[in-house]
């Protein structure tokens, strides 16, 4: 997080983390689609020739609120692919919060554990205790076949420290919801370390409330 | 290279500075073009105040005032207050005392003010006539020249203007979109080298540390491998002495049987010492601890020496040994009991491997050893070739696969293992054959054909004096 008290500006970093070709990238573009003109800046992406992210994708989107703060969040997916490992730790470097964009399919289970625990790694070792940093974590591609089923993932959730949503990012569906639930878990994360409300005079549920307002609604999966 | 400020920048993917990211160029030529197709002069500023891009060309009415010191006065004035003023709530127009007006709007980027750019002198079209202002500047006005020029300056719709205003931006800040992603672009390329520098300089450390580790285990095994060779040397020669004392009857007569018993006893008490004796020779020379004597030596010699040493045991196949030995054969030097070993040691094996009633042949003729160097291109400058003389020791045995040729010199190795059962042996022989004749500077070779025989060459290097 960067805070600027002279200009009451507030920056923070979040990353879509997951396995390759689990939709981090399409997680972004449909944020851009969905999300209003006002609040949204433009996606930039950096890809190689077949659309695969070399460096990362980066996505402003900006909230001006009431009480006058000015939150920027900068929304960045990591590239997927194993070899990009020293790309994925540069990154994550500065995190507030992740989302984690695991693949539904069945056959994707092993790469999903792979790359939670890449993230894990990368996060120690750029200093960040895993432990204490918001995630959510986002079980994508709901409408192939072969997948995770429903009463799976309910269970799993009911279990899980970590938020989890459903989506069908390529249609847009659940985005803006895992979205608000990482803007969330990470707000009420950074209200305790850094108590925004005595410093900007701002609530949680208030702020949370303007990011609503601002970001349209989307049909929902879940 | 960015500090370390910079770089968390970077990361948080924000543009520092608009001079830092767009191409001046660019913004240069965008102006030009725009200024070409509307006539209006364009300004772009930064944030820090440095102007980017400057595109006008001074209109008859500037020219015509700036001759007039009030007029220059008031034109200074108005430039100054337009370049100063900074469009923080939206784009602005500031009127100049002429009735024409420069249009402010500013450039943002993901949320925050990055600079801003002029459009004008422009006459909006709306005016209906010219402010008093325009000819009463300076008392040397000539209104009608005055109003003639003002009518040559561009007019623009307000309308338009706003148009004009919004494409100029949305142009601009797509440069600013392509640059900055440009900048991100090569700011990870050099990020990433140098956290993979990092990574790999770790690793390589790691490496490092661990071959080192390794490489005092095995100085550790081969001190082991001395230490328990030597103690169980010195019981085994007692054991040795004792026997024969045995066997020369010191201790008294012996019936046949236990003569025959005491034979057994010696002839695997010596194979016993042999190979303590080889671990011994192999940790020495592994430590490069083995000191070899230098003596002149006769190949000739040699050679009957060692056939007299391997004949009874090719006797007992009906091998028949030849000798082959060249008259120029020069002399070389070396250590006569090591050089005796490798000789003895190659001469037995071939007796060992070839088959009952096979031939094993002994040669000694003259050769040459490559110096070290690169073959080809240069290789006068660095090839020497020294005299030295060639061992050969050739069996017709059933020859040694070729993927297992340049293995046979390992220690511990058995072409396979039916083979140890046969013959015997560790498998250390020709491991310290192989040290020995490295450590006379010479150079050994296996040549071998399945079912046809094998031979091994031993090159020694001539004596100085035969060269």
């Amino acid at each position: 997080m960067q805070v600027d008290f002279a200009d009451k500006e507030l920056t923070l970093k979040l990353v879509y983390y997951g396995p390759a070709l689990s939709g981090k990238t399409t997680n972004l573009q449909a944020i851009h689609w969905l999300a209003t003109q006002a609040t949204c800046g433009d996606l930039m992406t950096l890809q190689t020739q077949n659309d695969r992210t070399l460096f990362f994708d980066m996505l402003p989107v900006t909230v001006n609120s009431v009480s006058g703060l000015k939150v920027r969040v900068k929304l960045f997916t990591v590239p997927g692919q194993v070899m990009h490992n020293a790309t994925r730790r540069l990154v994550l470097q500065g995190v507030d919060g992740v989302a984690f964009v695991a693949d539904s399919q069945l056959s994707e289970v092993e790469a999903n554990r792979e790359s939670f625990l890449n993230l894990k790694q990368n996060l120690e070792d750029i200093g960040i205790d895993p432990a204490k940093i918001p995630i959510v974590i986002q079980f994508n591609k709901r409408d192939l076949e072969h997948i995770r089923t429903d009463e799976e993932i309910e269970a799993l959730s009911r279990s899980s420290r970590e938020p989890i949503y459903k989506a069908i990012a390529t249609r847009g569906y659940g985005v803006m919801q895992t979205f608000r639930g990482l803007i969330r878990q990470t707000w009420y994360h950074l209200e305790r370390e850094h108590h925004l409300q005595e410093k900007f005079a701002i609530t949680p549920l208030g702020f949370l409330h303007e990011v609503e307002s601002r970001l349209k609604h989307d049909p929902t999966v879940r | 290279m960015p500090d370390d400020t910079a770089t968390a920048d970077i990361l948080m993917g924000d543009v520092v500075r608009l001079e830092d990211v767009l191409s001046r160029d660019s913004v240069i030529a965008v102006c030009r073009s725009f200024f070409e197709l509307f006539g209006l002069p364009v300004r772009v500023i930064s944030q820090e105040g440095e102007l980017l891009a400057d595109v006008h060309k001074e209109r008859p009415l500037c020219r015509y005032l700036n001759t007039l010191d009030g007029g220059k006065r008031a034109c200074g004035n108005t430039v100054r207050d337009v370049r100063s003023r900074e469009p923080n709530g939206g784009p602005l127009t500031h009127s100049c005392f002429t009735g024409a007006v420069y249009r402010i709007a500013p450039l943002e980027y993901q949320g925050r003010p990055v600079g801003r750019f002029i459009i004008g002198p422009y006459v909006p079209a709306e005016t209906p006539s010219h402010p008093r202002s325009l000819v009463t500047v300076d008392p040397g006005v000539d209104s009608a020249t005055a109003i003639e020029q003002l009518g040559r300056m561009p007019r623009v719709r307000e309308e338009v203007a706003v148009q004009l205003s919004n494409h100029l931006k949305s142009v601009l800040e797509l440069l600013l979109f392509s640059g900055h992603r440009a900048q991100l672009a090569s700011s990870m390329q050099i990020a990433n080298v140098r956290e993979n520098y990092r990574e790999l300089a770790e690793k390589n450390e790691r490496l490092a540390a661990a071959y080192e580790e390794l490489k005092q285990l095995d100085e550790l095994k081969s001190n082991f491998l001395a230490t328990v060779s030597h103690e169980l040397r010195t019981p085994l020669t007692s054991i040795i002495g004792y026997t024969e004392m045995l066997e020369s009857g010191a201790a008294g007569e012996l019936a046949q049987e236990q003569n025959a018993f005491l034979r057994t006893i010696r002839s695997k008490a010596d194979q016993l010492l042999r190979l303590i004796s080889s671990l011994l020779d192999l940790g020495q020379l592994e430590q490069g601890g083995l000191q070899l004597h230098a003596e002149p030596l006769e190949a000739r010699a040699l050679l009957t020496d060692v056939v007299s040493t391997i004949v009874p045991a090719a006797n007992r196949k009906r091998i028949s040994v030849d000798v082959q030995f060249d008259d120029d054969v020069p002399r070389f030097v070396g250590d006569p009991v090591r050089v005796k070993q490798i000789l003895i040691n190659l001469a037995d094996n071939a007796v060992k491997f070839t088959p009952e009633g096979g031939s094993v042949e002994l040669t000694a003729r003259r050769a040459e050893l490559k110096g070290a160097g690169p073959e080809g291109l240069g290789a006068a400058l660095f090839a020497t070739r020294r005299p030295a003389v060639a061992f050969i020791v050739t069996d017709d045995g059933k020859g040694i696969p070729e993927d297992k040729l340049n293995r046979v010199f390992e220690a511990f190795y058995q072409i396979d293992n039916s083979s140890t059962r046969e013959h015997g042996g560790a498998g250390l022989g020709l491991s310290i054959v192989k040290q020995l004749v490295l450590g006379h500077g010479g150079e050994i070779e296996v040549n071998s054909e399945l079912g046809q025989g094998t031979a091994f060459v031993v090159k020694l290097p001539a004596a100085a004096a035969n060269g």
